[in-house]
């Protein structure tokens, strides 16, 4: 072991329960999340091999990505959805997994609710079957995404077989500029390094822009992780971790979260820790993004054009980028702001947390949605939206003529009936531009909360840095 | 799990670049609670035209690739999400090998519990086998995971490396949790001795 480890290191030699011979480490998970998509196979799988769920006390379900955002109470008409919806119940009830159902106040975007919950914790292993865990790397957790015969192995037996990833560490240094969000961020890193800049390592990410960001910040930075390919984002625990997490109702209490807090304190890496890349970043250099292409690392600040082919890095970007403005509709050279958009959706796993909120609400406070455009607000869970309401978030939304509707994951990937038709163009707060991946042939722009309000209400993409606020 | 000795075959190519999981299998087709019986929504949308009959100038569609065991592909193949759905679409097409220069961590991850072998060669070596795949008629390669090699009938070979337990995993066709499970003391050990914080 050496000396001086990182964030990361440190987290997972806690987690080693034993090096088999010729096979990876086996490593210990604390909280696998589940939700309805990715385990209805692992269960069958666990009750053909007559197994049961080792630790469902170390196991949260919710259902959040089918489900319709009507409110609740609304039959589910995809029957094929009602009974996936119907399968997780089922398997919850039979296998002792507790389940935060349609009908619980507590029901969310799973790795929303693990948060608010307080399930989440720094140096925690946790695992879901959805890459997007990267998101709970925020409190100083290991966290990844994982496929349903993994999901089956955790339930089975709370461990995974891991080949140890490599660390890459992100340093943004200087203050974030002013209408620059987390969401640049990571959108500005993914268009720097692309998608598989981070493949195979775990990426912490540092310096002042980081630190100064909140709880819900890091959750939208290190949510994208994933989408430059890291198995997984984190950022060092500290006092504003520990004030999130205080006091929330699966937290440690009393002398209980003090010994936790002393442990959350040695996590952060040791000064003069070795990583096995080092990304600097200058925060000055980042603006309010938006994605142009099919994938997130096609990035252009909100004052840019669509680029040239011949601006482009890779040979490979290149051979992809006629077909991306072919299927996004856009003629390269065309400056953003003249970009027109159809919907708007402000939600998602990685921009649906109250601050998102607040911020959008603070953009359409005064102004009206564009008569051509339908956007639509999507709270990641229940408590935020019950939180938003008193604070009367709705009300600012539903009298600029947003939408206001129930918690899930909603058109980030129109499971339910939340999608895009073919042509529509959005501006989503989402983390995924992929082809049809908000509906068939819809075209999907990736940008900030504030940013999609301001698009809402312009009818096209605009630079929230000149917005005139109420 | 069968085991992954030898496998021969003919090659598809699809030579793009970061092919996501969304168009591997789309997101319309993972309500199904089964873990058969999707290789026939594979590359859905690019495979089906908007009115769902088959579009003759996608590759996989056209009849000299029909019955293809081995894929082709382009860098960063997989990324996006962790739907394993993925790997049970192309498997159930009838795909045992996808060839690419690299892979996301996730897709492969996933291709190995489904004994589906990722074999990462680089970009020249890539785009060789991509090229004889459309110039060649009927184009076929021998991937042998034993010595660890990828060879056509003619002059083409490259060999490629891989994780030996993965290797091991896949020869054998061992059962992953089958594994863990051995080690049931060290698990009551660790957790003996770690037990919850909070909750
Ligand atoms: S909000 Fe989107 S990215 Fe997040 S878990 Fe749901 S579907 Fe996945």
């Amino acid at each position: 072991m050496p000396e001086k480890r990182t964030l990361f290191e440190k987290v997972w030699d806690e987690h080693v329960v034993c090096v088999p011979e010729r096979n990876p480490s086996l490593l210990y998970t604390d909280l696998h999340l589940v939700h309805e998509v990715t385990s209805p196979q692992a269960f069958d799988g666990l009750r053909m091999a007559g197994r049961g769920v080792r630790r469902a006390d170390r196991t949260v379900a919710t259902v959040d990505h089918n489900i319709p955002t009507e409110p609740r109470g609304t039959p589910i008409l995809d029957p094929i959805a009602a009974k996936q919806i119907e399968a997780l119940q089922k398997n919850c009830k039979e296998f002792g997994v507790p389940l935060f159902d349609m009908d619980s106040p507590d029901q969310g975007i799973v790795h929303v609710i693990g948060p608010e919950l307080g399930v989440t914790q720094p140096g925690k292993t946790i695992v879901c079957g959805d890459s997007h865990t990267s998101t709970h790397g925020a409190f100083g957790a290991l966290a990844f995404g994982i496929g349903t015969s993994e999901v089956e192995h955790v339930l089975a037996t709370q461990c995974l077989p891991q080949r140890k990833p490599k660390t890459m560490l992100i340093q943004v240094n200087g203050p974030l500029p002013k209408g620059v969000t987390a969401k640049d961020i990571a959108l500005g890193i993914i268009g720097k390094i692309g998608t598989d800049g981070a493949t195979g390592h775990v990426i912490e990410y540092a310096g002042e822009a980081v630190r100064g960001l909140s709880m819900e910040g890091r959750m939208t930075l290190c949510n994208m992780s994933i989408e430059s390919g890291a198995r997984a984002g984190m950022v060092a625990p500290d006092e504003t971790t520990f004030a999130y997490v205080k006091g929330r109702r699966f937290a440690p209490k009393g002398a209980a979260w003090e010994k936790a807090v002393a442990h959350w304190r040695t996590l952060p890496s040791d000064p003069g820790a070795k990583y096995d890349k080092v990304i600097e970043i200058d925060a000055a250099t980042l603006a309010p993004f938006v994605t142009w292409g099919t994938n997130p690392g096609m990035v252009v600040p909100v004052n840019g054009r669509v680029p040239e082919l011949a601006e482009l890095k890779t040979d490979a970007d290149r051979a992809g980028a006629q077909r991306m403005l072919e299927y996004m509709g856009l003629n390269a050279g065309t400056p953003i702001e003249q970009i027109p958009v159809d919907r708007v959706f402000i939600g998602s796993c990685t921009n649906s947390r109250l601050e998102d909120l607040r911020e959008a609400a603070r953009v359409a406070k005064g102004h009206h949605v564009n008569a051509k455009v339908r956007a639509m607000v999507v709270p990641g869970s229940q408590s935020i939206k019950h939180a938003a309401e008193q604070e009367g978030l709705h009300k600012i939304f539903q009298q600029a003529g947003f939408e206001w509707r129930e918690s899930g994951c909603s058109m980030c990937l129109g499971m339910n009936p939340d999608i895009l038709q073919p042509g529509e163009r959005c501006a989503s707060t989402s983390n995924r531009n992929f082809e049809g991946r908000q509906g068939r042939g819809g075209r999907t722009h990736l940008v900030s909360p504030m940013m999609a309000a301001a698009a809402a209400i312009a009818g096209h993409f605009t630079d929230i840095r000149t917005w005139q606020f109420n | 799990m069968n085991p992954f000795r030898v496998h021969k075959g003919r090659v598809a190519p699809l030579y793009r670049a970061n092919v996501d999981t969304d168009q591997i299998i789309p997101k319309q087709f993972l309500k199904r609670i089964e873990k058969t019986g999707f290789g026939e929504f594979v590359f859905f949308d690019w495979r089906r035209r908007p009115d769902g009959s088959l579009d003759p100038e996608f590759t996989l569609n056209q009849p000299r690739y029909k019955g293809a065991s081995i894929l082709v592909t382009d860098k960063n193949f997989g990324c996006g999400s962790s739907r394993e759905h993925a790997v049970w679409a192309l498997a159930d097409f009838g795909f045992r090998v996808v060839i690419a220069p690299t892979f996301a961590d996730i897709f492969a991850n996933n291709c190995v519990q489904n004994g589906v072998l990722t074999v990462a060669l680089n970009e020249a070596e890539t785009a060789e086998i991509a090229h004889r795949a459309q110039a060649i008629p009927d184009y076929e390669l021998t991937v042998d995971l034993e010595q660890k090699k990828v060879s056509d009938s003619q002059v083409f070979t490259a060999n490629f490396s891989i994780d030996d337990s993965i290797r091991h995993r896949l020869l054998n066709g061992l059962d992953d949790i089958g594994l863990t499970m051995q080690y049931e003391k060290e698990i009551a050990a660790y957790e003996a001795a770690h037990p919850a914080i909070g909750n």
